[in-house]
Formats: C-alpha cells, sequence, structure tokens
C-alpha cells in the first residue's frame, strides 16, 4: 500500500453505547480506508453503524457513546490555508480516537481539516443565525481574518456553491431558504476552510430527486476543484453507484465487504451485498405486470440482542452451518477486494 | 381486467374530475384576513380501472398526497368530481356525498399512511387496532372478530399470537404490515397507499412490495399508489399520474411514461434518478432553480421556468391537459414537436 496517498485509516473501530438498556456496539470492529482526492462511499440501513463511524471520525459521537477500541490514523499534510493547496509531504500521522474528544488538536481538525454534512439542513444549521454568521464563525475560528474579510469569504462560498445572489442570502436564516438551498448553505460551510476529508451523512435523503440530482452534480464538481476526499454515507445504492469510487458495505456495525464500485456492483460477493442488489427496483428493469422483487427475510435484528457469529446469518440465503457459531474473518479476495464470509475463506 | 383490454369499453372504479383544493392562507388572529390561496390540488382529472395500480408521482408540495386525502374525503375539495364505482350503491360523486353516505363508501375505500411509527396508536392492541374498522361498521364483534384478525394477520404475514401486543414491539415493516391488515379488514375495493414503503429501509421495502403485489391478487384490490420513488412506482403500477405544482402534466400506461414520456417534466425527473449502475454514470438534466410555490405560481405553464425547450406561448398561456395518443393524457404545448428521452436499458 502506498502510504502516500492515503488520507484517514480506521482499524478495528469499536464505538459501543452503553445504555440503561444495555450496551449497542454501533460499530464493531469496523476498517475502513479513504485515499487522498477519492470519493468512499459507506452504504447500509438504518441501525448499521455507518453514521456512528463517522461521527467516531469527527469526535461527536452522541452521549452514552464511547470509542472502545480501535485508532483512526489521519495522515495531516502541510497545507495553504488560503487557498486550501496541499503539498504531498506527511506533517503528522495523528490517532484521532486516542485524542480529547473536547481537546484543542481536534478542534483544530474539526471543520478545517475535515468536516460534515448532515441530513437535515434545518436541524443541522442554527434557526436563530444568519446563513452569513454560521459560515462567518468556522471561517473566522479556523482561518486569521477580520469580520469583514469573513464575509467577503462567506459570499464566495456561497457563489461556489451556486447560490443564487450571494449578496443578499448571506443575511438569511435558514427557514428562509429552500431544502436545496439550505443543503447548498450546509455545504458552503462545510467546505469553507477547504477540508480534505469531507463526510457527507445522507445530504441527499430529505431532497426531492431533482434538487438530489443538482447537489450531487454540484458535489462531484467541488471536489474536482478543490481536490478534497469524501466519505458519503448512504442507504441508496444508486447515488452510490453515481458517486463513489469505493464502497465498503455495512451491517450491523461491521464491514462485510469493501471493493472498487465497480466490482462490488458487477461481482458483489458477501451474500448481504447481493441480496441488496437485487432487491432494489431498477428503473427499465420492468418486464411484466407480476414481475417479483428477489426479498430479504426478516428484518434487522434488535441491537440489544444481536445474533451470534456472522450477524446476517438468521437472514442469509446461502448459510452454513458454521455460520451461527464462528465470527467471519475479513477475507482479501482480490486486490482492493475483502469481504467478511466464511464463503470465501 | 387489463388496461390492454380494449374490446370491453373502459369501466372506471375511480374517476376524478376536475378536482381542486385550495387552501386559503390567512394572515392576523383575531381579525383574520385571507391573503392568498395555496392551490395545492389544481385541476386534476385521471381515472383508475378496476384491479389496477395507478401511481401518482411528484415532488414534495406537488399535491399528491392532498389528492389521495380527497379522494378518502379527508378533506372536502373546493371543486370537482370524485365518481366512485361502489360495489353496493354503485357510480356515486364522493364529492357530494353526507356524512351518513359517507361512512358507507369508506368501507369500500381505505387507506395505507406512509411513517408507520404515527399511525398506530401506541395504547391499543393490534387486536384493537385492526378490530377497530370491524367493530365500528359492526361488522364483527367477540370471539369472531378475534377470529377475523387472527385471519387478516395471517394474511399480511404476521403471527395471530401477536394480536395482544402493542405496537412499540414491531420493527418499521412489521407496523406496515398491521397497518395494511387494518386497511384490508373490510374488504375494500380501493386501498389509497401513501407512500408507504418511504419510511422503511432497503432490504424491508422489497418484502412490503411483493406483499401488496400478492393481496392485490388474491382480493383483488385497486391501489392508488403514491410516492415520490420512481422504481417503486415504475415496479408497481399499471398507469402512471405525475404531478407538478398541483397540476397534473402527464398521465400514461407505465411502459409509455418511462419509456417515451411527452413532457419536459417527467423526462428531467427520470433522468434526475441515480442508477444503480456505475457503468451508466450519465449527467442528468439539471433543472434550475427551484419548484415553483403554490401560492404564488408563474404565469402560463408552471413549470416553463426550469424548462429547456421554453417558448413565448409556454409564459403566457397555460396548457390544457389532452389525450396525444389512446391513454397517453399530456399538458404541455409543444408535446407533439419535442422528442424526449426515457428510460434506457
Amino acid at each position: 500500500m502506498n502510504n502516500s496517498d492515503l488520507l484517514l485509516q480506521m482499524k478495528d473501530l469499536k464505538t459501543y453505547f452503553f445504555l440503561d438498556e444495555g450496551t449497542v456496539k454501533a460499530v464493531d470492529g469496523a476498517d475502513l480506508e479513504i485515499k487522498a482526492c477519492s470519493t468512499l462511499g459507506v452504504v447500509g440501513e438504518s441501525g448499521c453503524g455507518k453514521s456512528v463511524a463517522a461521527r467516531s471520525i469527527m469526535r461527536i459521537v452522541a452521549k452514552g457513546g464511547r470509542i472502545v477500541n480501535g485508532e483512526i490514523m489521519f495522515h495531516q499534510r502541510l497545507r495553504d490555508p488560503e487557498t486550501g493547496s496541499r503539498s504531498s509531504n506527511l506533517v503528522d500521522v495523528l490517532d484521532l480516537a486516542a485524542l480529547n474528544p473536547h481537546g484543542e488538536k481536534i478542534r483544530s481538525i474539526r471543520g478545517a481539516e475535515i468536516s460534515m454534512v448532515f441530513q437535515e439542513p434545518m436541524t443541522s444549521l442554527s434557526p436563530v443565525h444568519t446563513i452569513g454568521n454560521q459560515i462567518g464563525e468556522v471561517v473566522s475560528l479556523h482561518q486569521k481574518l477580520d469580520s469583514k474579510q469573513a464575509r467577503e469569504k462567506a459570499i464566495d462560498m456561497l457563489d461556489r456553491v451556486g447560490m443564487p445572489l450571494p449578496q443578499r442570502t448571506i443575511d438569511r436564516y435558514p427557514h428562509e431558504l429552500s431544502g436545496g438551498m439550505r443543503q447548498r448553505a450546509m455545504i458552503a460551510m462545510a467546505l469553507s476552510c477547504h477540508p480534505s476529508l469531507l463526510i457527507a451523512d445522507e445530504p441527499t435523503t430529505a431532497l426531492d430527486v431533482t434538487t438530489e440530482a443538482q447537489i450531487l452534480t454540484l458535489m462531484r464538481q467541488l471536489q474536482e476543484e478543490l481536490g478534497m476526499s469524501i466519505m458519503f454515507i448512504t442507504h441508496n445504492l444508486g447515488v452510490i453507484a453515481q458517486m463513489a469510487d469505493r464502497v465498503a458495505v455495512m451491517y450491523l456495525g461491521k464491514v462485510v465487504e469493501d471493493a472498487s464500485v465497480e466490482d462490488l456492483f458487477y461481482k458483489p460477493l458477501h451474500p448481504y451485498t447481493q441480496a441488496l442488489l437485487q432487491s432494489i427496483p431498477r428503473l427499465g428493469a420492468k418486464k411484466d405486470r407480476n414481475q417479483r422483487l428477489a426479498s430479504i427475510r426478516g428484518s434487522v435484528p434488535d441491537p440489544y440482542n444481536l445474533p451470534r457469529g456472522c450477524p446476517f446469518h438468521p437472514r442469509c440465503a446461502r448459510r452454513l452451518d458454521i455460520c451461527d457459531k464462528e465470527e467471519p474473518p475479513l477475507v482479501k479476495v482480490d486486490t482492493g477486494h475483502q469481504v467478511r464470509c466464511v464463503l470465501y475463506k | 381486467m387489463s388496461p390492454e383490454d380494449q374490446t370491453v369499453p373502459p369501466s372506471f372504479l375511480l374517476e376524478v374530475k376536475n378536482l381542486k383544493k385550495h387552501f386559503p392562507i390567512k394572515k392576523g388572529f383575531v381579525f383574520s384576513q385571507l391573503v392568498g390561496q395555496v392551490k395545492a390540488v389544481d385541476d386534476v382529472s385521471f381515472y383508475i380501472r378496476p384491479g389496477e395500480t395507478l401511481g401518482l408521482v411528484g415532488e414534495s408540495g406537488c399535491g399528491k398526497t392532498t389528492t389521495g386525502r380527497l379522494i378518502m374525503r379527508a378533506y372536502d375539495p373546493t371543486s370537482g368530481e370524485i365518481w366512485f364505482d361502489d360495489c353496493k350503491l354503485g357510480r356515486v360523486n364522493v364529492a357530494a356525498l353526507d356524512k351518513q353516505q359517507l361512512r358507507q363508501i369508506r368501507m369500500n375505500m381505505q387507506m395505507v399512511f406512509q411513517d408507520p411509527y404515527s399511525s398506530l396508536n401506541p395504547r391499543m392492541t393490534l387486536l384493537q387496532i385492526v378490530g377497530e374498522p370491524l367493530l365500528v361498521n359492526q361488522v364483527a364483534r367477540g370471539s369472531e372478530l378475534q377470529d377475523r384478525v387472527a385471519e387478516l394477520l395471517k394474511v399480511v404475514g404476521l403471527r395471530p399470537e401477536y394480536m395482544q401486543r402493542y405496537p412499540h414491539a414491531f420493527s418499521g415493516g412489521q407496523r406496515q404490515r398491521i397497518g395494511l391488515a387494518r386497511a384490508l379488514a373490510l374488504n375494500p375495493q380501493l386501498v389509497v397507499c401513501d407512500e408507504p414503503v418511504s419510511a422503511l429501509d432497503v432490504s424491508v421495502q422489497a418484502q412490503s412490495l411483493n406483499l401488496l403485489q400478492d393481496l392485490q391478487s388474491e382480493f383483488h384490490l385497486t391501489y392508488l399508489f403514491v410516492s415520490h420513488d420512481l422504481s417503486v412506482v415504475e415496479h408497481i403500477s399499471d398507469r402512471v399520474v405525475v404531478m407538478y405544482v398541483g397540476k397534473l402534466v402527464e398521465h400514461a400506461r407505465t411502459e409509455e411514461l418511462f419509456y417515451k414520456p411527452r413532457h419536459p417534466y417527467t423526462e428531467a425527473l427520470l433522468s434526475a434518478v441515480p442508477k444503480p449502475d456505475p457503468r451508466q454514470r450519465s449527467t442528468p438534466i439539471v433543472l434550475e432553480g427551484d419548484v415553483a410555490d403554490p401560492a404564488n405560481p408563474p404565469s402560463g405553464c408552471y413549470f416553463h421556468p426550469r424548462c429547456r425547450f421554453c417558448i413565448e406561448k409556454c409564459r403566457t398561456e397555460a396548457p390544457q391537459l389532452r389525450e396525444i395518443s389512446p391513454d397517453h393524457f399530456v399538458s404541455c404545448h409543444r408535446a407533439d414537436e419535442l422528442d424526449l428521452a426515457g428510460v434506457t436499458q
């Protein structure tokens, strides 16, 4: 593995939530790798731990949750804070999982080196501050700019994300904007310090298809312009196919398959991935009126008592006797294609 | 009867004619004044034949849910007719019925709601939830009621032993089945499904769609399927209606609408759906701007500010819905001359 283009490496991360009802192993041994200037898609159903994994990177896991094991190595590079251009010289390799979540170090990274776009732009933006104030706050926190320069920077960012009339929109409150415009403002805020990694947690799920197409096109364009990596979290396989270079499929806190986007859609190995791909209705695939979808039986198990062995075995169509006893190892099948299943041992 | 069957004169289970629903916008609290109207549904006409599924698609705020609720008379329409072919009362205009008659009609048309969490009363057991329509309409009581509920639960794939449990004990997919069992309790002719699978996980969505199809053929149901997900609508519908800002823009057989759309909005909607195939990374037709405000719609065709084929006539004159080929309705001035792209295989 060439270290020079590695940006972030997550090794055996475990983030547990200790609640009154029991322990929820939201992320239970996840391994991920993000390379510079590429997009990693993370796909999975609700409760598979994809959002918690992302929040663990940012160290903003909700109350009750804690990283209990693993490391998140972040390869920091020398960069010019004004333009965001990076040299290839490695400055430091930081273990984000070992940092104090309230400490100075993580605060200098959060929002500047790594930033995040959330699913619901209405709940993640402050309703009592103008868009300009909120972007300005990020900018002045991480860059030495006075308020006038920060405002100019905010206008420039809004212009970049295709906000109509940025000089006027900057003084608006979030409730005055439409869903798509709010998400654009969120992206402007996240990108204002030219992060090397943008974590997008279901950024288009709350939007309509035509608005979704606008936002996805915009994100691809900005990635090219600014040269950043994106960790794109979604449950929508269509969005993954359109956006990602590599894909990690998660199920109950584990990465069950990790492959290039081409391999994942054309040579899926894990029974869960295969079943997921077969169960989605595709445009233009309808042959006759009574065509049925291949479905996965059962539903995602209760997080308080997970099945033993492979977490997918109760729903798996290709299970073996060993599946409910032993936890399957991560098997490297091909270069850049890993799968957590005993079928490939 | 299949929609292809042209020898029999078309009989409609439901025929909607020029349906309108305008919500008043009021200002002030004590001396409130009428300051405008939201034209949620504006002059919509379509029909559903017995035994078929009509898909109703559009983006949020286009009036698709309102249309569904108007048919159920959950709202009173501003004007227009809703003709329903009731198996006991014959052909009646639902829009003009009084309360007494509505109760009778509603035994034959039922609704399934989007959110399986808020549409079930958490303080009622399954027996009470599913049995309520039977009790209220004095169809069954006592042990007969229990037998009937057990049978209904079995039909939707739930174990009858769960009858005494409360909704919180069930997953999203199971709750949706409970809602479906309640809707089927009175053996309705028409079921209005308002986004029935949108809140479900991908792996559970396929099960629910298959169940809907099975129930349709078993009980000869007719569905009005309201959804924003075009892939799902293509999968389940025989014919599809596309709405935009309260107006019906296109109405055609599913294959025709998806492969040969005649309205530019339909074309843009189809191209915006992210395809689950990394080899088909197309650039979607990106619509500029946002969906028009239904309280203050643009002049002429509501879609003209975002349409790439807009001509002078579109700005001034509102297009009428017309039958461009048998069973294919479109409201666009230029439908005859445009060559639009549909879904590609």
